[in-house]
C-alpha cells in the first residue's frame, strides 16, 4: 500500500554517499537500493518519514523530517503546540497501536 | 513486562550471538518462540513494555538505553565477538554508529520479524529483502480496529445526549417517546459511521478508493449514509436527512483518519496535510448539521 504522493520530505544527498548500505538495511519499505557503492532511492512516495536511514546514516547524507505519523498527535499539536501520541500504553500491558 | 538485563537462551558461550529485543512481554515472547532450541544471549532493554517499533519511536530503545544496558550487564566480558543483532524497526530509535564508538560492539539490523531471525542467522548475518519489508495485512489491521473502536465508543455517549435531546426537547421538557422515535434510527446510523470508520475501512484499506484515508472513510461513510438512512421513518423533516448527509459521511472520515496512526505506511506529512484540508469540513459539517437538527426541533415545534 502506497500513501498520499509527493508529501514525504526526505530529502537524500549522493555526493555525501559511501554506499556503506545501512539506509537499505533499515528502511521497512526499500525507499533505497545500493548499487555501485552508491544508494539511490528507488520510489520517495513509499517512505514514511520514520527516520531510521536519517538515524543510520554516518554522513550525514540523508535528511527527513520524523515523527509519528498519527492524527491524534497532530491534533494535540495543534491544541498544546507540543507533538506527542497518548495512544500507547501508559505502565505496560496491551499492544501499543501508535508510532 | 520482562525484566530488562541479559538472559541465556539454550546454553550460550561466548561466541554465540548476542539479540537484543525490547522488555514488551510479546516481542519478547515472539523472540523466545523463534530461537528455541538456539544457543544465544538476549539483550533486554527497558523500553517501558512498550515494544520495540513504538519504543524507538519514543525514544526508550535508543542508543543511550542500548549502551547503558551493555555496560550495565558487561557484556563484553561475556562474548568474545563483537556483533549484536538489532531489530532492524529499532534503527528508529538507534544509531549504529554510536554505539559502535560507545561500546566497541558493531550493530547489525536484523529483520523486522522475529520469525526470520534463524534464518537470518543461518544465512551469515544477511536479511533477505522480503524480511527487510514491513507488512500490514488484513489480520494486522484487524487486531488494531479495537484502538479505533473503544475511542470512538467512548464519545457516543456524549453524541447520543444530543440527539436524544435534540428530537425529545419540547416547551413542556423532554418527552421520552419522542426522543426515542426521532432519535433511535439517527443512533443507529451513527454506529454505523463509527464502523464503518473504525472497522470497515481499516480491513479494506487497499480496496477502498483514494489514497487518502479521509477520503476512504468518507466514501465507506456515505455508504453506511445510505444504508442507515434507509432505516428512517417515512415521514422524517428533510433538515434530518440533510444533517445525516452532511454529519455521518465527515464523521465516518475523521474516525478513518485516526487510523493511520496504526499502519505501518503512513508518515506524518500526509497525515498533516489530511488534517489541515479536512478540518474545515469536519467543524462546518458538524455545525450545519447542528443548525439543521435545530431547525427540525422548530419545525416539530410548530406542529404541535
Amino acid at each position: 500500500m502506497k500513501y498520499l504522493l509527493n508529501v514525504s520530505t526526505l530529502k537524500y544527498d549522493p555526493d555525501k554517499c559511501t554506499g556503506c548500505g545501512r539506509c537499505a538495511e533499515v528502511c521497512p519499505h526499500g525507499v533505497f537500493e545500493v548499487q555501485d557503492r552508491k544508494a539511490t532511492v528507488t520510489d520517495s512516495d513509499l517512505c514514511m518519514e520514520c527516520g531510521a536511514c536519517m538515524q543510520n546514516c554516518a554522513f550525514g547524507a540523508i535528511e527527513v523530517r520524523t515523527g509519528v505519523g498519527c492524527a491524534a498527535a497532530i491534533i494535540n499539536q495543534m491544541l498544546t503546540g507540543e507533538l506527542s501520541c497518548d495512544c500507547g500504553p501508559k505502565n505496560g500491558g496491551g499492544p501499543a497501536s501508535c508510532c | 513486562m520482562v525484566e530488562p538485563g541479559l538472559y541465556a537462551v539454550g546454553v550460550p558461550g561466548p561466541d554465540s550471538d548476542v539479540l537484543v529485543s525490547a522488555n514488551y512481554k510479546l516481542s519478547f515472547d515472539h523472540l523466545r518462540d523463534a530461537i528455541k532450541g538456539m544457543d544465544v544471549w538476549v539483550l533486554v532493554l527497558d523500553t517501558r513494555g512498550i515494544n520495540v517499533w513504538c519504543a524507538a519511536g519514543k525514544g526508550t530503545f535508543s542508543t543511550g538505553e542500548m549502551v547503558n544496558r551493555i555496560n550495565l550487564c558487561k557484556l563484553d566480558s561475556l562474548v568474545s565477538h563483537s556483533r549484536i543483532i538489532v531489530p532492524q524497526l529499532g534503527a528508529v530509535g538507534v544509531s549504529a554508529r554510536d554505539v559502535k564508538k560507545a561500546t566497541g560492539f558493531r550493530v547489525h539490523y536484523g529483520p523486522v520479524y522475529a520469525a526470520d531471525i534463524r534464518k537470518y542467522i543461518e544465512a551469515g548475518y544477511k536479511a533477505e529483502p522480503s524480511m527487510r519489508r514491513v507488512r500490514f495485512g488484513l489480520w494486522d489491521r484487524l487486531v488494531l480496529t479495537p484502538m479505533e473502536i473503544i475511542p470512538a465508543m467512548k464519545f457516543f455517549p456524549w453524541f447520543a445526549l444530543v440527539v436524544l435531546l435534540m428530537f425529545g426537547l419540547r416547551p413542556e421538557g423532554i418527552m421520552f417517546r419522542d426522543a426515542l422515535a426521532g432519535g433511535l434510527p439517527v443512533l443507529t446510523l451513527g454506529l454505523m459511521a463509527i464502523l464503518s470508520g473504525a472497522l470497515l475501512t481499516p480491513l479494506l484499506l487497499p480496496f477502498v478508493p483514494f489514497r487518502a484515508f479521509a477520503l476512504k472513510g468518507y466514501l465507506m461513510g456515505l455508504a453506511a449514509t445510505w444504508l442507515g438512512t434507509g432505516l428512517f421513518p417515512g415521514d422524517v423533516h428533510w433538515s434530518v436527512l440533510a444533517a445525516s448527509w452532511i454529519w455521518f459521511p465527515l464523521a465516518s472520515s475523521y474516525v478513518a483518519l485516526q487510523f493511520t496512526g496504526s499502519t505501518t505506511f503512513t508518515g506524518m506529512s500526509g497525515v498533516d496535510r489530511e488534517l489541515r484540508a479536512g478540518l474545515p469540513f469536519y467543524l462546518g459539517g458538524t455545525a450545519v448539521s447542528a443548525l439543521l437538527l435545530i431547525v427540525n426541533l422548530v419545525v416539530e415545534w410548530r406542529a404541535l
